[in-house]
């Protein structure tokens, strides 16, 4: 049998930057399919609709939301407590595992830009956090209309544009905190904690903390305004509940000085912002240093 | 093809790799050994552009950290240790495949002259394959693409001598490729290798150019004295060739082609060695002289 050519194989047609972006997203997917971690985060969400409609979907009353209100009001809530610390710690497992477990040392000896790898990695990863959110709520959809239960459409828009932003910050978050460390252990540990000084900073606790420390209306409102997790609650109530009266006192007041428009502008820009910074950051971490 | 100028990798205060100088032309194999925290994969991380570090490293002229995709290209690279990925051996090859514009077909053909059937194992995960089957497609999607630099970590370790002979065709069978090979048996890899370089604590303490001209018609007369009998070994040293002249020292003379591989037999009965000399034999006139290695203890 005749060698191959030794002669280096010519560049793809496409520019080595999309063909290894490609390929690894490709890939990231690939392997997600495979994952335990997938098929219960998918199991968990697509769960938790479910539960949703088995407790009734147009049946009851809940703080004056009923149907597909309800039941979405419900689902961004609960969302909003699982999932970035699940994004989070799927993330850093994923990446920091791969460098513990040699997959870098292999897959960054072959020709592919690390670029296009971080970005394939990241896109892919983002697809994989989302796509189950957002089919599950689809799916809640689809059951309500062959119901016959009112859509909510606007506020079904406008939240899914929320989760979907409120994703990209988190995974943007896992692969900045994956770049700082080097070991699943200690990836592991600083999401968590990160996580909770983010509900830590939650409108309720903040409440508890401006009375006990008498702390600048100011600060608090900047805090709010910068917890990913407190925007995304504060903006996925906007259309349920104008006056924000289910929500605390720092919202209202973040309500009141951004006025709605002003608000629901910064709930989708500040997580865009947010996960392209971080993520942005991993990158230049991962590139400047030891790459396995 | 390759250079390396200075080059040194610290991790903390710990230095594994203390300013190599390396120039390696084109077409050279090259044997790279040492024991176990020497720095050899230190230095094929580096040669993959997958370490920072001081000095210069390049590759064709080129920097492989700084022109990773155009550099690494050039290369294939078996590690030591398989990596522990999920993903289906099909993906995986595919994935190869994408990145180093190879082709699938030429990695499954390398795979099955190796024994190695792919058809039945596209679906499983690579994690899930055995030693052997994972070095054996690691292997193949090396080589089962076009390269001028082969970089190989200990690429027969888990490997059946059915298969590791199938290796050894595979790299005799590209001559024009350079190849850097790491092998804690320096025995198998002596009839590939026309250099071997050895590491110890990050420095290179062994530069031995093999010259196959001057090897090829050349021989070693054998001096071994052992501290202790042991079967085993004496078994060993008669296929050697050797006679115990007197009890505990054995004499022969070894084909020069053979003196690495001899080496690595000494090498697996170090604890029974008290002494050896090697002499070249073929000095035409002048008598032989030492040229290898004269040990004792």
């Amino acid at each position: 049998m005749r060698a191959p050519d030794t002669a280096p194989a010519a560049a793809p047609a496409a520019s080595p930057f999309w063909t290894g972006f490609a390929a690894t997203f490709r890939l990231e997917v690939a392997e997600a399919f495979r994952a335990r971690w997938f098929a219960f985060y998918a199991a968990v969400f697509f769960g938790l609709v479910g539960l949703l409609l088995v407790f009734g979907l147009t049946e009851s009353r809940v703080l004056g939301f009923t149907g597909l209100s309800r039941t979405l009001v419900t689902y961004i809530q609960l969302t909003m407590a699982i999932l970035p610390v699940f994004i989070l710690i799927t993330t850093v497992r994923s990446l920091a595992g791969d460098r513990e477990a040699g997959v870098f040392e292999y897959i960054l000896g072959l020709p592919v830009g690390i670029g296009a790898w971080y970005a394939g990695r990241f896109l892919g990863r983002y697809l994989l956090a989302s796509a189950p959110v957002v089919a599950a709520l689809m799916a809640a959809v689809v059951y309500g209309v062959v119901r016959g239960v009112k859509v909510p459409w606007l506020e079904l828009g406008f939240d899914i544009g929320l989760l979907l932003v409120m994703i990209f910050a988190f995974v943007g978050l896992g692969f900045l905190i994956s770049a700082l460390t080097r070991s699943v252990d200690t990836a592991q540990t600083l999401a968590f904690i990160i996580w909770l000084v983010l509900v830590l900073g939650l409108d309720l606790v903040l409440l508890g903390a401006l009375i006990r420390s008498r702390l600048a209306i100011e600060g608090v409102v900047a805090i709010a305004m910068l917890n990913p997790l407190q925007v995304f609650r504060t903006g996925s109530m906007l259309l349920f509940d104008p006056q924000l009266v289910l929500l605390g006192p720092t919202a209202f007041t973040v309500f009141d000085i951004f006025g709605r428009a002003g608000f629901m502008v910064w709930s989708f820009v500040y997580p865009l912002v947010l996960g392209l910074l971080t993520a942005g950051a991993g990158w230049a971490i991962f590139r400047r240093g030891d790459l396995p | 093809m390759i250079s390396l100028k200075g080059l040194t990798k610290s991790f903390g205060a710990a230095r594994i790799l203390n300013g190599i100088d390396l120039d390696v032309p084109v077409g050279q194999r090259i044997a790279l050994i040492g024991s176990n925290g020497a720095g050899k994969t230190t230095l094929f991380r580096c040669l993959l552009g997958e370490y920072i570090h001081e000095g210069r490293v390049a590759i064709d002229g080129r920097d492989p950290r700084r022109d990773r995709t155009a550099v690494l290209r050039l290369v294939g690279f078996v590690p030591q240790i398989a990596p522990r990925l999920e993903m289906p051996v099909a993906a995986l090859m595919r994935y190869v495949a994408d990145v180093t514009g190879g082709r699938v077909e030429e990695m499954e053909a390398i795979a099955a002259r190796m024994g190695l059937d792919v058809a039945p194992i596209r679906g499983r995960a690579f994690v899930k394959l055995s030693g052997g089957m994972k070095q054996k497609l690691l292997i193949a999607m090396a080589l089962g693409r076009p390269t001028r630099l082969l970089i190989l970590d200990e690429p027969a370790a888990n490997l059946d001598p059915a298969a590791r002979a199938v290796l050894f065709d595979l790299l005799a069978e590209r001559p024009e490729v350079t190849m850097i090979i790491s092998s804690h048996r320096i025995d198998e890899i002596a009839a590939l290798v026309n250099r071997v370089i050895e590491l110890e604590h990050g420095r290179v303490i062994l530069d031995d150019t093999v010259s196959d001209a001057g090897a090829l018609g050349s021989s070693f007369a054998i001096r071994l004295a052992t501290a202790r009998a042991e079967p085993s070994f004496a078994r060993a040293a008669g296929e050697w060739g050797l006679t115990e002249t007197e009890p505990g020292v054995w004499i022969g003379s070894i084909a020069g082609p053979d003196r690495l591989r001899f080496l690595g037999f000494v090498a697996r009965h170090a604890g029974l060695v008290a002494g050896l000399s090697i002499d070249e034999e073929t000095a035409a006139a002048g008598g032989g002289r030492d040229v290898v290695v004269t040990a004792s203890r």
